[in-house]
């Protein structure tokens, strides 16, 4: 039992680091309909933003707190990835916006790939170890939980509590929800369409950004390659959660985690994305539509 | 007259003095993006800690290039192209008659394939063809025939399949296999592993029926993945990440061996001195044979009720079922066949390389593919073979670029740069073209004449 309430919580921290770059998946495509492929190097992008960072602190001011070395890597990772972001959308995305529903897809898996050599060009193949930041693990009725985990999961609900506010409550979030449903209506009623949808590229990326430092302080590793993957189950996460929800990329998420951190414990390590590609496939035969989305009505 | 000169300046100067601002913010992005990533360096020191290398010199090029390039774009650039537009507008299309190049484009194009390897031997000599038929020619056709099996998926029955590489992979392991444990020739084998390849695609297809554009695209890419881990993990079989060695050669229909051994080798029977460039050359036929294959296939098959079936349902599935085509068989012969090629691909891969392992079919592989068929105009066969011949052979050439060496110092290694570039060309390719290179449609249904019209009009692909 203490087995599975352990690995109950190792699937939930990893949960969140995915449900995280999931709201980035599923709110671009929740406003524009497009896959942002690149999302996932977004991710790695922060990581090593967070990780230059951290070695910049650590050279320059010796014995700086943890607290305030975690909170400016996250700061200056959130601000490069979203202003890569925001140019990305800029330069590749929004000449194509109005054209056929691939281009954007082929210009973002394009850029996926640039972005992921462009790492590798200018930071080396190597992988990349950090000396661990936090360390203290806590031993809680026979649980022994590390800090980093309450830390991630602290952070994934202030984040998640931000942004369900923002969308839900805020006059930006009502220009995004007007955008979303329908964007010429949106901008005949004096929404500023490029601008809302700039900010929500940001908004995304700022997320990825967070999981990003997360995922280095967690890991304590991070290298050029490390986009794919997590991006892959992430945008896994939002369809299994129903593409375009909020509350559905996170719970997407947890579920990925757990599926991930359970598998791993009870049977095989090894197969361990092949059992969760696979409940994603189970998922949308029965559901097509995700666990959350709402189903698509085709009006001819 | 005075003012329009005033007015004409007036606009000189404000666009000059916005080329300038410009020019500064695009400066100013170029720092915030590059100032963490090409200012700064980790590397290992001796002690193996990170540490950080200074390079400000390269950050302020990237951020003068910047600049400049904004700078240069606004004054000059923009302007140039609004004009030619509006003097492209100016002028009544008359349709220029074509060509015989470019009427004759496919047929030139396959006779020159033909003649290519001869061609080849005769200027660089038989052990300098190497390099050409294998790296470039058998690399870039190998590239067009899967582009072209994807094309019937994607560009004709308009289902985004990001996992195509996963029927590469079949069709390359089930030759390596069965070739190795029961001795099975490449004849034998390649019809079968392009079965076992669409056997594979309808596997695949049964689940997604039901699923739609991005969701169907997602669990392609899934089955992919799934597709190279169990690879990976069932070691048993596949010996996992080592992968399978020595696989046997291809034989010319069993007549003449390639096998330096054999009695009957290719090169002892007609006196030449041994070489392996004979066998590529052969292999070079076999995978134009096969590329032609699939476009005859593809060619035959659009004007066949499937074909046009496939159409339909990608222009609209609601109004291809209200007129009684059967979307289930529709959707799953689509998957089946592009599968098949795939699974041909991928046989003739395994024998090309001699050795197969889960590295060469990454997803990597099905997003440049896929690149490939959208790149080329989506379901234009002469457009795909364009773009595969762009893409994958201007990467190759690259590697032979070593004069770069010479301008950038020894340690250049444009190797390193293969990918960062293919992405770059990918997008830029888009954004200039994002109908692809091959930009107008022939109908294969049309009242009276047969027009071509702009892709802008159809879906996607090249109805």
């Amino acid at each position: 039992m203490e087995y599975f309430v352990q690995q109950l919580i190792n699937g939930l921290t990893l949960g969140s680091i995915y449900g995280l770059i999931a709201i980035g998946y599923t709110m671009v495509y929740g406003i524009i309909g497009m896959i942002n492929f690149a999302h996932g190097d977004i991710f790695m992008l922060g990581g090593f933003a967070a990780l230059i960072v951290f070695l910049i602190l650590t050279s320059v001011f010796v014995g700086l707190p943890v607290v305030v070395l975690l909170l400016v890597m996250m700061a200056a990772a959130m601000l490069t990835a979203s202003l890569w972001n925001w140019t990305i959308e800029k330069v590749a995305y929004r000449p194509l916006r109005g054209s056929f529903r691939l281009a954007p897809l082929i210009t973002a898996i394009g850029m996926s790939i640039t972005l992921s050599n462009f790492v590798q060009v200018t930071q080396g193949p190597r992988n990349k170890p950090i000396p661990p930041l936090v360390s203290s693990v806590y031993n809680v009725f026979g649980l022994s939980i590390s800090l980093k985990q309450i830390l991630i999961m602290i952070l994934t609900v202030s984040l998640l509590a931000t942004f369900w506010y923002i969308v839900n409550k805020t006059a930006l979030g009502r220009a995004q929800r007007a955008t979303e449903q329908d964007r010429k209506m949106a901008a005949l009623l004096g929404i500023d369409v490029d601008r809302t949808i700039s900010i929500t590229f940001i908004m995304g990326a700022a997320l990825a950004a967070v999981a990003g430092t997360m995922y280095l302080m967690y890991y304590g590793v991070i290298v050029f390659t490390d986009g794919f993957v997590p991006g892959v189950k992430a945008f896994t996460a939002a369809v299994l959660g129903g593409i375009g929800s909020l509350p559905g990329a996170v719970l997407g998420g947890l579920l990925i985690g757990l599926i991930e951190s359970l598998w791993s414990a009870y049977f095989t390590i090894d197969y361990k994305d092949v059992a969760t590609f696979s409940i994603l496939a189970i998922v949308l035969i029965f559901k097509p539509s995700g666990i959350l989305g709402r189903p698509e009505v085709e009006k001819v | 007259m005075a003012t329009t000169t005033y007015s004409t300046e007036n606009a000189a100067g404000n666009l000059t003095a916005r080329a300038l601002r410009e020019g500064f913010y695009a400066g100013l992005v170029a720092f915030g993006l590059f100032f963490l990533f090409v200012g700064l360096e980790t590397t290992q020191n001796i002690r193996n800690e990170l540490v950080l290398n200074q390079r400000w010199g390269l950050l302020a090029i990237f951020v003068a290039v910047a600049a400049v390039g904004r700078f240069l774009g606004v004054l000059y650039l923009q302007p140039w192209i609004a004009s030619r537009k509006a003097a492209r507008a100016a002028v009544v299309d008359k349709a220029a008659p074509e060509g015989f190049f470019v009427r004759n484009f496919s047929k030139i194009a396959i006779v020159a394939l033909v003649l290519m390897p001869p061609v080849v031997v005769s200027l660089v000599g038989v052990q300098g063809s190497l390099k050409w038929v294998d790296n470039f020619g058998i690399q870039i056709l190998i590239y067009v025939m899967l582009a072209w099996g994807l094309n019937i998926v994607v560009g004709l029955a308009g289902l985004l399949d990001l996992g195509y590489v996963a029927f590469y992979a079949v069709g390359a392991y089930s030759y390596a296999l069965l070739s190795q444990h029961f001795g099975f020739s490449f004849w034998v084998l390649l019809p079968l592993a392009g079965i076992l390849a669409a056997f594979w695609g309808m596997i695949l297809g049964f689940p997604v029926l039901r699923l739609k554009g991005d969701y169907l695209a997602i669990v392609t890419l899934a089955f992919g993945e799934i597709i190279r881990l169990v690879l990976i993990n069932w070691t048993e079989v596949t010996r996992g990440t080592f992968g399978i060695s020595s696989i046997p050669k291809a034989s010319v229909f069993g007549i003449w061996s390639f096998d330096v051994g054999a009695a009957n080798n290719f090169a002892k029977v007609f006196g030449l001195p041994m070489s392996s460039a004979y066998y590529k050359i052969f292999l070079f036929y076999v995978i134009l044979a096969l590329a032609l294959l699939t476009a005859y296939v593809t060619i035959r098959l659009r004007r066949m009720p499937i074909g046009r079936a496939w159409e339909a349902l990608r222009e609209d599935e609601i109004a291809c079922r209200s007129l009684g085509i059967n979307t289930v068989t529709t959707k799953l012969t689509a998957f089946a066949t592009g599968a098949m090629f795939g699974g041909f691909a991928g046989s003739f891969f395994a024998v090309r390389q001699g050795f197969v392992s889960p590295e060469s079919f990454v997803f990597l592989e099905s997003a440049i593919i896929l690149a490939i068929v959208v790149l080329g105009g989506m379901g234009s066969l002469v457009g795909i073979a364009v773009a595969a011949t762009v893409m994958v052979g201007g990467t190759e050439l690259l590697r032979e670029m070593t004069f770069l060496k010479a301008i950038f110092g020894p340690d250049f290694t444009p190797e390193l740069y293969r990918m960062l570039i293919f992405g770059l060309a990918m997008v830029i390719v888009m954004v200039w073209k994002p109908r692809g290179f091959v930009g107008s449609r022939e109908p294969t249904a049309f009242l009276h004449e047969r027009k071509a019209v702009s892709g802008s009009f159809t879906k996607e692909g090249h109805g």
